[in-house]
């Protein structure tokens, strides 16, 4: 993997190497499996739910793209989720009555989700990096505290928005824009964004740099610890994000909330191409992986091909195909 | 010291002491051990309100109870639970809500082998005759309450769709008593999914069920929690009109809509989390009277309709 990302001029944009096709051919593989097995998979309302619903662990995979290309790992972003959620709504509830129903209410309820995501980000980020603590040690531990907070704060049950303000936030989930879902396109543009940074700004190939040796990105004067916070940083932010789209869903956040997103979102990252011990970031591939996994689930969903038992051993085959196919081929190459 | 050798000395005194026990243990505090699994999801977390609600309530009355609460969010831990009780605080009683009942079967004898008092509480152990007293929904009656209100209320050649839970015996046997009760009746189950009683997962699975079908006449959720997402995901088809929802639980949620005489939502099924208040109160009984509580003790599951929903909505539980 460092060789890739060694022998890879820095910056430049060039036509992605074949090996890197594998998962875009899964991809496509399954859509023309999922079109053959259901008359309504290509109907524009499918295609909604299923982008749509990729959203959320697309925004958070996106910023895990940032944090494993670096050489980090964050595993407490379902929890996280979770908690902004559980934050989010008893803050707005909590301001309601001063405040009334309106647009500044929602307003101040998404600069809060963003907030608190940008605080549990800085958390992660300053225990990686100024204590020295293993990622997976220090966000296993803060995957626990986030997941009791919010179980706490729900009282064992559910925090409900209440009903007016989410009459009013609705939309932002289930409205768009041109026809387009609100968190496709909020989805669309993180991706966009997240191509650009990793491939064309200083901050991408320091990640890379960092991912690659960390001590040969700190003999070349990279800000490392730095760089590296800034990582978990963002992935706090869009966790923030996504859970701005999730609330309007359903409403309400409890204990059982954003359980194993991480995984999803570490399974999308890997899937897309990037490199597990970093060097090597592919935020496209991301996206790619991500749809791959809630394809799956659709597909499933929508033929009745297996027993209902039998649909993780089926997930879990084609996430390794996805991936063998990948791999399979860059070493051939 | 000196004490110790008196009474084994003096033979009287040994059949003396050995007689006074069950007088002393009237003095002194009897303690109930109580171990559940954590409030990871909405009916959990209605039980565990509902055991800290009902711990409150024996303790205030009967100042002779101790309770000593632990919850476990996996079967491990729900083990080293049970054994801390044994060890460290000597406790007359065990109600437990086995996680898994295979894994603490063992652990929950020995403490019925050191001549400790046994609740199990909705997930039977793997051998019969362990516990004195066993306090259970009915998972059966679930599926057929359920079941027998399709197959009144839907005519022959209606078309519906089941979300089950995570794939674990008790949900087998709700979902085969509701195939059971709709049997014959010429009603047409599409599709059966597992939603694993989770809001998130059930609305994703109504949604693929919404593409897929193009006539649906009911939903059974078989869970408010799962209920909530399938109708967001009607909401979001706006196919409101044409299909109804019957959850399964009594979250206070639900009940309020169906108070509310909500035509999304007529009935609901109970399968109450206040089952362990029902074990709980019966457990003290035996430490506080001459009741006879040993045997079984299952709680039925009713339809909770608008006109009854009252007696079943607690707006201050969570769940």
């Amino acid at each position: 993997m460092s060789d890739t990302a060694l022998s890879r001029p820095a910056g430049a944009s060039r036509l992605p190497a074949l090996s890197a096709l594998g998962p875009l051919l899964a991809l496509i593989l399954l859509v023309i499996l999922g079109a053959v097995l259901n008359d309504n998979f290509l109907s524009a309302g499918n295609i909604t739910n299923v982008l749509a619903r990729s959203a959320f662990i697309g925004m958070i995979a996106v910023g895990m793209t940032f944090v494993i290309t670096s050489g980090g790992l964050d595993l407490s972003v379902g929890s996280m989720a979770a908690f902004i959620a559980g934050v989010m709504i008893l803050a707005m509830n909590a301001l309601l009555p001063s405040m009334g129903v309106g647009v500044p209410l929602i307003l101040v309820g998404m600069a809060i989700a963003l907030a608190v995501g940008l605080l549990a980000g800085l958390a992660n980020g300053l225990l990686v990096t100024r204590a020295g603590i293993e990622p997976f040690i220090v966000t296993l531990g803060t995957m626990g505290i986030f997941r009791s907070l919010v179980t706490w704060l729900a009282d064992g049950g559910t925090i409900s928005l209440d009903f007016a303000v989410r009459q009013l936030y609705r939309p932002v989930y289930y409205s768009g824009l041109f026809g387009v879902a609100w968190p496709i396109l909020v989805f669309a543009a993180v991706a966009v964004a997240g191509q650009v940074a990793m491939r064309h700004t200083r901050f991408g190939r320091y990640c890379e740099a960092i991912g690659s040796n960390d001590k040969v990105a700190r003999y070349s004067a990279v800000g490392v610890e730095g760089v590296r916070l800034m990582t978990y940083v963002l992935l706090g932010l869009l966790v923030g994000l996504a859970t701005i789209m999730y609330v309007p869903r359903l409403g309400s956040a409890s204990g059982s909330t954003g359980m194993l997103w991480e995984l999803e979102a570490i399974a999308a990252v890997i899937i897309g191409g990037t490199a597990l011990k970093g060097g090597h970031g592919r935020v496209w591939g991301t996206v790619v992986g991500v749809l791959i996994l809630s394809l799956i689930d659709n597909i499933l969903n929508l033929a009745d091909l297996v027993s209902p038992y039998l649909n993780g051993a089926i997930q879990g085959v084609i996430i390794v195909l996805a991936v063998v196919l990948q791999r399979g081929k860059s070493s051939s190459a | 010291m000196e004490r110790r050798t008196f009474l084994v000395s003096t033979a009287a005194a040994v059949a003396a002491a050995g007689l006074a026990t069950p007088a002393m243990a009237q003095d002194k505090k009897a303690v109930i051990g109580v171990s559940i699994p954590s409030a990871t999801h909405g009916f959990m977390g209605g039980l565990n309100w509902h055991a800290q609600e009902t711990i409150k309530r024996l303790k205030a009355t009967y100042p002779n109870l101790d309770f000593v609460l632990a919850t476990a969010g996996a079967v491990g831990k729900q083990v080293n639970d049970i054994e801390d009780m044994m060890a460290t605080r000597n406790i007359d009683a065990l109600v437990v809500l086995p996680f898994e009942s295979e894994p603490l079967t063992s652990p929950v004898k020995a403490v019925k082998d050191a001549g400790k008092w046994v609740t199990v509480v909705d997930r039977g152990l793997a051998q019969a005759g362990i516990e004195d007293l066993y306090v259970a929904g009915d998972n059966t009656a679930f599926g057929r309450v359920a079941g027998e209100y399709f197959k009144a209320n839907l005519k022959p050649g209606a078309k519906i769709v089941v979300l089950r839970g995570i794939p674990t015996t008790l949900d087998n046997e709700r979902v085969d008593a509701f195939k059971a009760a709709v049997d014959g009746s010429g009603i047409e189950i599409l599709d059966m999914q597992h939603g694993n009683w989770n809001r998130d997962k059930a609305f994703s699975v109504m949604q693929d069920y919404l593409s897929k079908h193009k006539q649906i006449d009911a939903v059974w959720a078989a869970d408010d929690d799962m209920a909530i997402g399938v109708l967001e995901a009607i909401a979001q088809a706006s196919r409101q009109k044409e299909m109804w929802v019957v959850g399964g639980a009594g979250m206070k949620e639900i009940v309020k809509r169906i108070m509310d005489k909500d035509p999304q939502l007529p009935v609901d099924v109970t399968y109450p989390p206040a089952l362990i208040s029902t074990a709980l109160e019966i457990t003290a009984l035996r430490f506080v009277s001459n009741t006879p509580v040993y045997g079984r003790f299952i709680i039925g599951s009713t339809l909770i309709t608008p006109d009854n929903a009252a007696q079943y909505y607690f707006p201050d539980s969570p769940f």
